[in-house]
Order: C-alpha cells, then sequence, then structure tokens
C-alpha cells in the first residue's frame, strides 16, 4: 500500500506526534515561568484539532501500515471521547497544577503522549500495535503519576502504578505470546480466521486469552485487579486522577470491546464467563468498599471500578446491542467523571486543596452553583433519571436482559441501589450537614465554564438522547458488519 | 383542536417557574428580596398550572373510555420510544389532586421555610413537574422517568429543610424506592423486549403468557407496594413523614403515595390480568394486615405526625383490597379514597404544621385545650379528623363505602376485616383529637397561642370545600372516571375468562 495514504489514514495520530516533539523543542528553549502557559495552551489546540480531523475524516474502515493500524467508525468514536477527555483535564487542571508546583511544561506533552498511545490502543489491529499503543500510553502515565515528585504519595503512588501496571503489561504479553504460539499470527484478521476455522479451540490458544483479558482488566481496573486503583487515585495529583479517571479507562475498555468482539468474537462461549464473574466483582465490590471512604478520590477510583463493572456486562451480553450500550455508557461516564473531578479541583480552603468528603461540608451554602453542578454529577452517577446516567445504565440493562443475563441484570440494579448510596452521602455532606471552614470562593473561569458544559450536558441529554445513541450504534456496528 | 398542548403545558409550566427563579439568581437581589420573589414566582407558577389543569377537566370528554389530549412525539427512535402523555378518568383526577395540592404547599411554606427559599421552591415546581408527568405518561420508559425522578427533590426536600433526624429518613426513603423502582426497570425491560413496545396503551392488549405475568407482576408489586406502602415494607413513611418539613410531608400523603395505587390500575392490573388474579389473595392478606395492625400502631404514637402517617398506611390498606377485588365498586372506591386521602391527610399533616410553627412540638402530650384560644382550628382541624374518619357528607365516606361493597360482593371476610379499620380508625383519630382540642387549657405556653391567620383560612378553605364537595355530591368525580375504570374491568375480566376458557382443567384456585 502506498505510505502516503498510510499517513493521510493516521493524520489525528501524526499530527500529535509531530506537535509533541515540536512543544518539546520550544518547551526547553523557553523560559520556564512561560513554557507551561505556552505549551499547555498549544497542547489543548493540538488536541481539538485532532478531534476535528477525527470528526471530518472519511467515515469507512481503512487500514495502514500492513494492517497494523485501523481507522474505523469504532475508533473515531472512541478517539472523540478520549482527546475530549485529555484536552478538559488539561484544561481543569490548570489552576490546581500551577498550585502544587507541578506546572513544568513535560505535563501536558505527556498528556498528549497518553493520548497518542490511546488512539493507537483503539486503532490496533494486530497484537503487536495494541501491545505499543498501550506500552505509549503506560509509560506516560507512569511519569504524570509521580509527576509531584516533592509529595512521597504521588512518588508511592507512580511507584505503585508502574510495578503494577508493568506486571500487567507482561502478562498481558505473555498471553499475546501464547496466542501467537498457537493460532500462528498476531493480525486480528488472521486470528479470526484461525478461530473460525478450528473444530475446537486448543487449550493454548485459551489460556492466552485468558492472560490477554487479565492484562485488560487490569487497566480497566476491573475486579480482582483492581488494587491499585485506589492509591494510585488517591496518591497523584488531582489533575492527574481525573485524567487516569477518565481517558485511559476509556481506551481500555474499547480495546477490550475490540479484541472481545473483534478477533475472538468465535470463543465468546469461553470468555463470556470470565467477563460476566468480572462484572459482578466489580459491581459488588465497589459498591459495598466506597461507602467506608473518606477521602473523595478514593471514593471516585471505586465509583470509576464499580461503573467498569456496569460497562462490562455491555461486553458481557456479546451482542451489538450491548457494545452499543458500552459505547454510550463510556462517553455518558467520561462527562460525569471530568466535571466530578472538576468540582473536586475547586475543593480548596486557604489556598491549598482539600480531599476529605466531610471538606464538602456546606458547600451547598458558600457555592450554590458548584454544589448544584455536583448534585447533579452524584445523582447521574447513581442512575436516577432524567439525567443523562440513566440512560447509560438503561442501555446496558437494556442489551443484558436482550441476551437474557437475568441474573447480571438483578444483580447489575442491586449493587446500583447500594452505590447510590455512597454518591448521596456526597450529596448529604454537602447540602445537609453545617458549615465547617468555608471553602475558598475564587474559582477560575475555564473550570467553572467546563462544569457548567457538562452539568448541562447531564441535566439536558434527556431531550434528545438520539444524537448519542445513533453514533455509538453506528460504531458499534462496523464490529459487527462481516 | 385548541388543547392540542395542554396536557405538556400542564406538565411543563412549573419549569416555567423554575426557570424565572434561577433568573433571580443573575440578577443578584438581596437575599430577602430574592426569597420574596421566588415565593410569589412559586404561587403564580403553580396557580398558573392547576389553572390549566381545571381546563382538562372542564374539556374532558366522561363519555369516552379511551385516553384523551394525546400528545405524541418521536423521542429515543432508536428503540421506539415516544414523548406520549395522555389521560384518562382515572388519572385525570390525579393530575388534579397534584396541581390542586402544590399551591397550597406553597403557600403553607410561606414563612415555615426562611432558609435556602430559592432552592426549595425550585424542588417543589419540579417535583411538581414530575409529579404531573407521572400520571399523565403513556409511554413505560417516560413514566419510568418520572416516576424516579421525583426522588431527587423529595430527598432534598427532606434533607435539607427536614427535621433532626432528616439525613436518615431521607436515605431510607431514597434507597427503599429506588429498590423497588430498579425492579421495576427490569420488568420494564423485558416487557419492551417481550412486547416490542413501551407504549402503555398497546400494552394494555398485549397478552403476555402466565409464567412471564407472575414475574413481571411481582417487580412491579416491588415497586408500587414500596411507594404506597403496603406492609411491611411501609417502614420508611413515619420516618420520612415526622423528618419532613410540613409541606413535604402533605406532598408525600397527598400525592407521592398516590403513585403507587396508580401504578397497579396503570400497570399491574390491565397487563398482568392473571398474575393479578393469583396475587390477590397475598394483596388482601397484606392489607388486612397493613389496616389492622397499622391502626393499633397508630392508636398508641405520642407524635401526632407519626400517629397519622400511620392512619395513612392503614387507608392505603383499603386502597390496595379495592383495586385488587376488581370489581366497579371496589376500583371506585380505590381511587376515590385515594383522592380523598390526598385532601385530608394533607390537610391533617398542614394542621400539624399550624400548631408546630407557633409551639415547635409534635408531641401530642404537649397540646391540650386548643378550642379555649384557637376556635376556628378546632373546627376545620374537626372537618378533617371526621373526613378521615370516614363520616357520611365527607369525603372519606364515599372511598370506604364503595370498597367496603366492592370487598363483600368478593368476599365477606375481607370486608368484615378491614371494616375493623374503621372502628379503629374512629378510636385513634377522636383519640387524637381530645387529647389536642379539648380538655382544660393547662400549659402556660399555650395560653397565648394564636388562632389561624389570614394565610392559613387560604390555605384550608379550599381543602374544606373539596372535602365537602366529595361527600355531598361525588357524581362530579365519579362521572369522568366510570367508564375507565369499566374498560379496565371488562379487559380484566375477559382475560381471566379466556384464559379458563383455553384451559379448562387449570383451577383457579383464589376466586
Amino acid at each position: 500500500m502506498n505510505s502516503f495514504v498510510d499517513l493521510l489514514i493516521s493524520l489525528p495520530e501524526l499530527l500529535l506526534v509531530v506537535t509533541a516533539m515540536g512543544m518539546m523543542v520550544v518547551g526547553v528553549y523557553t523560559s520556564a515561568d512561560r513554557a507551561y502557559t505556552l505549551i499547555s495552551n498549544a497542547a489543548v489546540l493540538s488536541l481539538f484539532v485532532a478531534i476535528g480531523l477525527v470528526l471530518f475524516s472519511k467515515t469507512g474502515t481503512k487500514l495502514a501500515f500492513n494492517d497494523l493500524f485501523i481507522n474505523d467508525g469504532f475508533a473515531q468514536y472512541i478517539k472523540v471521547i478520549v482527546l475530549l477527555a485529555a484536552a478538559l483535564v488539561i484544561l481543569i487542571g490548570d489552576r490546581a497544577v500551577r498550585k502544587i508546583k507541578i506546572a513544568h511544561f513535560e505535563y501536558p506533552i505527556l498528556i498528549t503522549f497518553a493520548t497518542i498511545g490511546m488512539m493507537l490502543m483503539v486503532s490496533a489491529n494486530d497484537l503487536m500495535s495494541l501491545y505499543i499503543g498501550l506500552e505509549l500510553q503506560s509509560l506516560a502515565l507512569y511519569v504524570v503519576a509521580a509527576l509531584n515528585r516533592d509529595s512521597l504519595r504521588s512518588s508511592e503512588a507512580g511507584l505503585k502504578y508502574f510495578v503494577l501496571g508493568a506486571l500487567s503489561s507482561g502478562m498481558l504479553l505473555y498471553g499475546c505470546s501464547l496466542i501467537y504460539g498457537y493460532a500462528g499470527t498476531t493480525s486480528f484478521a488472521g486470528l479470526e480466521t484461525a478461530i473460525a476455522g478450528a473444530s475446537n479451540i486448543s487449550l493454548g490458544l485459551l489460556t492466552g486469552l485468558v492472560f490477554l483479558i487479565v492484562g485488560l482488566a487490569f487497566k480497566v481496573a476491573a475486579v480482582p485487579f483492581h488494587m491499585w486503583t485506589p492509591d494510585v487515585y488517591e496518591g497523584a495529583p488531582t489533575p492527574v486522577t481525573a485524567f487516569f479517571a477518565a481517558a485511559p479507562k476509556v481506551a481500555a475498555m474499547a480495546l477490550f470491546v475490540r479484541i472481545t468482539m473483534g478477533p475472538f468474537q468465535g470463543m465468546a462461549d469461553q470468555w463470556q464467563q470470565i467477563i460476566i464473574v468480572l462484572s459482578v466483582l466489580s459491581m459488588v465490590l465497589a459498591a459495598l468498599a466506597a461507602i467506608s471512604q473518606t477521602n473523595i478520590k478514593r471514593l471516585m477510583a471505586y465509583s470509576s471500578i464499580g461503573h467498569a463493572g456496569y460497562a462490562l456486562i455491555g461486553l458481557g451480553a456479546c451482542t451489538k446491542e450491548g457494545t452499543t450500550a458500552v459505547l454510550i455508557y463510556l462517553a455518558i461516564y467520561i462527562v460525569m467523571v471530568i466535571g466530578t473531578f472538576a468540582c473536586i479541583l475547586c475543593m480548596k480552603r486557604k489556598g491549598s486543596s482539600v480531599e476529605q468528603i466531610s471538606d464538602l461540608a456546606g458547600l451547598g451554602k458558600s457555592h450554590p452553583a458548584i454544589a448544584a453542578a455536583l448534585l447533579l454529577f452524584m445523582f447521574s452517577m447513581a442512575g436516577i433519571p432524567p439525567l443523562a446516567g440513566f440512560f447509560g445504565k438503561l442501555y446496558i440493562f437494556l442489551a443484558a436482559i436482550e441476551a437474557e443475563l437475568y441474573s447480571l441484570a438483578v444483580i447489575g440494579v442491586l449493587a446500583s441501589v447500594v452505590g447510590s448510596f455512597y454518591y448521596l452521602r456526597i450529596v448529604k455532606v454537602m447540602y445537609f450537614d453545617n458549615l465547617s471552614d468555608e471553602l475558598d470562593s475564587a474559582i477560575g473561569k475555564r473550570i467553572s465554564v467546563i462544569i457548567s458544559l457538562c452539568a448541562l450536558t447531564i441535566l439536558l441529554f434527556f431531550l434528545s438522547p438520539s444524537l448519542l445513541v445513533d453514533s455509538a450504534s453506528t460504531a458499534a456496528s462496523v464490529l459487527f458488519e462481516k | 383542536m385548541s388543547n392540542l398542548y395542554l396536557l405538556s403545558l400542564t406538565i411543563f409550566t412549573p419549569l416555567v417557574g423554575v426557570l424565572f427563579i434561577l433568573l433571580t439568581y443573575l440578577l443578584r437581589e438581596d437575599q430577602e428580596a430574592a426569597d420574596n420573589s421566588a415565593r410569589w414566582i412559586a404561587v403564580w407558577a403553580s396557580v398558573a398550572t392547576f389553572v390549566v389543569s381545571l381546563f382538562l377537566w372542564v374539556d374532558f370528554d366522561p363519555t369516552k373510555a379511551g385516553f384523551q389530549f394525546i400528545e405524541k412525539v418521536e423521542w429515543i427512535s432508536s428503540l421506539g420510544i415516544h414523548y406520549h402523555v395522555g389521560i384518562d378518568g382515572i388519572s385525570l383526577f390525579f393530575v388534579l389532586l397534584s396541581t390542586f395540592l402544590t399551591p397550597i404547599c406553597v403557600i403553607a411554606s410561606w414563612t415555615a421555610i426562611r432558609n435556602h427559599v430559592r432552592e426549595y421552591m425550585i424542588a417543589f415546581l419540579a417535583l411538581e413537574t414530575f409529579m404531573v408527568g407521572v400520571f399523565c405518561a403513556l409511554d413505560m420508559v417516560l413514566f419510568y422517568i418520572f416516576f424516579e425522578a421525583v426522588l431527587i427533590p423529595m430527598f432534598i426536600i427532606i434533607g435539607v429543610w427536614g427535621g433532626p433526624r432528616r439525613v436518615y429518613a431521607s436515605f431510607k426513603l431514597f434507597l427503599y424506592t429506588l429498590l423497588g423502582s430498579v425492579l421495576m426497570l427490569l420488568a420494564m425491560l423485558v416487557i419492551y423486549i417481550t412486547a416490542g413496545t413501551t407504549n402503555i396503551p398497546d400494552l394494555m392488549t398485549y397478552e403476555f403468557n402466565r409464567g412471564l405475568q407472575i414475574w413481571l407482576w411481582l417487580a412491579f408489586f416491588a415497586s408500587f407496594a414500596v411507594k404506597i406502602p403496603m406492609w411491611p415494607v411501609h417502614t420508611w413513611l413515619p420516618d420520612a413523614h415526622v423528618e419532613a418539613p410540613t409541606a413535604g410531608s402533605v406532598i408525600l400523603a397527598g400525592v407521592l403515595l398516590k403513585m403507587g395505587g396508580y401504578g397497579f390500575l396503570r400497570f399491574s392490573l390491565p397487563m398482568f390480568p392473571l398474575a393479578s388474579d393469583v396475587f390477590a389473595p397475598v394483596v388482601f392478606l397484606l392489607s388486612i394486615i397493613a389496616v389492622i395492625y397499622t391502626s393499633l400502631v397508630a392508636l398508641a404514637q405520642e407524635d401526632m405526625k407519626k400517629l397519622i402517617a400511620y392512619s395513612s398506611v392503614a387507608h392505603m390498606g383499603f386502597v390496595t383490597v379495592g383495586i385488587f377485588v376488581a370489581n366497579q365498586q371496589g376500583v371506585t372506591g380505590a381511587i376515590i379514597q385515594m383522592l380523598s386521602h390526598g385532601i385530608v391527610s394533607a390537610a391533617l399533616f398542614l394542621c400539624v404544621g399550624v400548631v408546630y410553627d407557633r409551639r415547635h412540638s409534635r408531641v401530642i402530650a404537649d397540646y391540650g385545650g386548643l378550642v379555649h384560644r384557637m376556635p376556628k382550628y378546632a373546627a376545620v382541624f374537626m372537618i378533617f379528623m371526621l373526613a378521615s374518619i370516614g363520616l357520611p357528607g365527607t369525603s372519606g365516606f364515599v372511598g370506604e363505602l364503595l370498597v367496603l361493597l366492592g370487598a363483600f360482593k368478593s368476599n365477606t371476610w375481607i370486608a368484615a376485616l378491614i371494616a375493623t379499620g374503621l372502628i379503629l380508625g374512629a378510636a385513634y383519630m377522636l383519640y387524637l383529637y381530645r387529647r389536642i382540642i379539648f380538655g382544660l387549657l393547662k400549659k402556660d405556653e399555650l395560653l397565648s397561642i394564636a388562632d389561624l391567620n389570614k394565610r392559613e383560612i387560604l390555605v384550608f378553605t379550599p381543602l374544606v370545600l373539596v372535602v365537602l364537595w366529595m361527600g355531598i355530591y361525588p357524581t362530579s368525580f365519579l362521572e369522568p372516571m366510570e367508564i375507565s375504570i369499566t374498560k379496565l374491568l371488562v379487559d380484566y375480566d375477559y382475560a381471566l375468562a379466556s384464559y379458563e376458557a383455553a384451559t379448562p382443567n387449570n383451577n383457579m384456585a383464589f376466586r
């Protein structure tokens, strides 16, 4: 294939790579106090340009670089979410990053590199490109987790994330090698034919798949591979935590979908049970463990584990409807989680940020607008209509019931009732508890704009759910038309 | 047609009020002025809603059995879900009840709510939209959205403006009702996948097989039984009532409990007739326990609000019996009983609110001899107390009489057992009234207690009038609902008969 066409297909990624490199050079030669502002603005700009490129690139499935790279409707859908999440995270973290003195120009660049990794992950059409994308993402993330190197907690978070991340990557790679050994190919198309042609699935291939799923379960933080999440979320600087909760989750979940619904669709009977177990454990454990949390970042960690569990229900359904539901769920989740973290980033007392849930007391009085927005996010995460989160759960459960996974659906709704308890607790602290020390009233312009946009999206989503549903459904159908 | 958008107008007028209150944030008035404008906006918005809803009653054609004022707009096209609203004779009065009580609640909160007035009014107006929406929705998903959205403002109203144990009460309310509703949601999804539509009028004629009906009925029952509430899942109600601010209790007793009964009438009976028939004895048993046991519990209460809360559970026991005996008198009686209870218990909570505002106590023992200082109050309270007992000439009589008639037609024992509820009801209400109103005015704090002021009289007058109107001339309420109920029951009996005919050897044990 013509190499120029290859470049054209991967244009958004290329743009980001080139600008990221350029930003690095510019950053080095700019005075330290100006570098961060300049580079973060440039990063946001290039991310938005990349969104534009993804949106306006031609639809239809395109392969590039000897079929290692695929650009289809599914990849485009996820890429828009991931890019948007990255850009918003840089924007909302702006003030906080300066405050905790990690406003190095490397920060937006690392975020950009992680984003490129995620884009490669969702565009992977081969086990090798999958692994390269995943590692590019992970390496950048290890560094940003430990970005606040003067803080013991941040360094610990970085180290923990690195060790466990490396372990999971190792397992994933081991899985890939087993799959290659038994199927004789690493390309997704090849795997699909190999699996479809096989009269019975060899044990080695199955073991490989299990290891692959374990590696991915680590990345989406599904129970029992979730252990790193609360510690890393708590330890990492809050803007970084916001990024962790948003973009990598979506990318990893998308990769999960791509693998299971793509080359390994023929082995659905085998992996479906694993997914269901992961899903049930994630929902139940997250709901129960979150109740006793006092740190809001830890709480959000358990919340993200729980949401991964719900998304996995859609995956467990093994249907096009299920995949659509996952995609809808992810898009709504991103808006909620970025909005929530933007609110958390506003929590400051006498200039330093606070993280205890009890610190939110009286937010309803001191910051009525932010409290109202956080209230919407919490009710939405709990899945209460008419907020957007309800529609996410609606489609997930609909897919589960369509696939006749009744008990999974029942466990899901019961866990969501338990889970709503801890979301309500935040509302309770904000509105029902008396004012403790008042939080600082100064709030950045950018962050308040983003909070309002997220809140309005969540609140008014019900007016026209079809906008998102249709695009998710188109994206999902790509994986199913053979 | 001029009344094309009348229903949407009724549903969404309160939200216009919300928008206006939000505007006051932008205008940055001082606190006092902003609070006042919020109160006035809420009054005007809710009164306007009530006026609009009166047009529904005027334009309603009582000779038609089907839904009227239908609006249908494509909404979630991929699932074929529509924004679909309409009312029949059954839902008409629930809509009116909601729009009637909301302005009363707003006026009753005029001075009782002093902090966060704007937020309070926003919550109340949003609540009104959701409540009216529940009774108008003709699409399952739309129904569910309104049904559950009610929880958000209610949680906040109890949690922010409630009493000392408000947090516990609001969580209990939220989690209990949420648990019920999510099971209903799953059942709705099963229905959608089985029947391929979420359109309620279509589903009313869809025939689910008997085994499936049993499961679906149970899931819906989980939701409606908690909401109405039935014994033994009623325990959230006394807590919620005691801790809620007066207007919160009013709307809770007046409208929210009715959603459960309405759900039985809209979903359980028409969609799952076979299962309803199977489970009717269970419902009767639970209702009888509710009537007798919670009446006795009410007799022992020391807190006025708790007493009225337990009496609500007992009254709702009548309603569930009336619905599931599934004959014309029973169902009509159940609906009238719900409407009457909506007005009467709301009024009783307002009565408690009156003395609570003055004395800041709901303990019965803190009062006594109020008739000497508050003659107007004593008179008003008496009317509602007698209506709650079911004295002829009041709204309570009509409902209870019809339910008892319906029950007698079905089974003498059921009728006899729930009739004891009437006696116990008279006992606890008269006992309450005696302890608060009669006797000597001994307590020093009560010597200077003031009688009803103009605003309170304004609040009580419409309630008194409606109670008497329903009691003296119930025809104006019975007539519009008659055909809708007949149709419901004809379909119900037809479904049972055709199942019996199809399976001659089965024994319909409980009939």
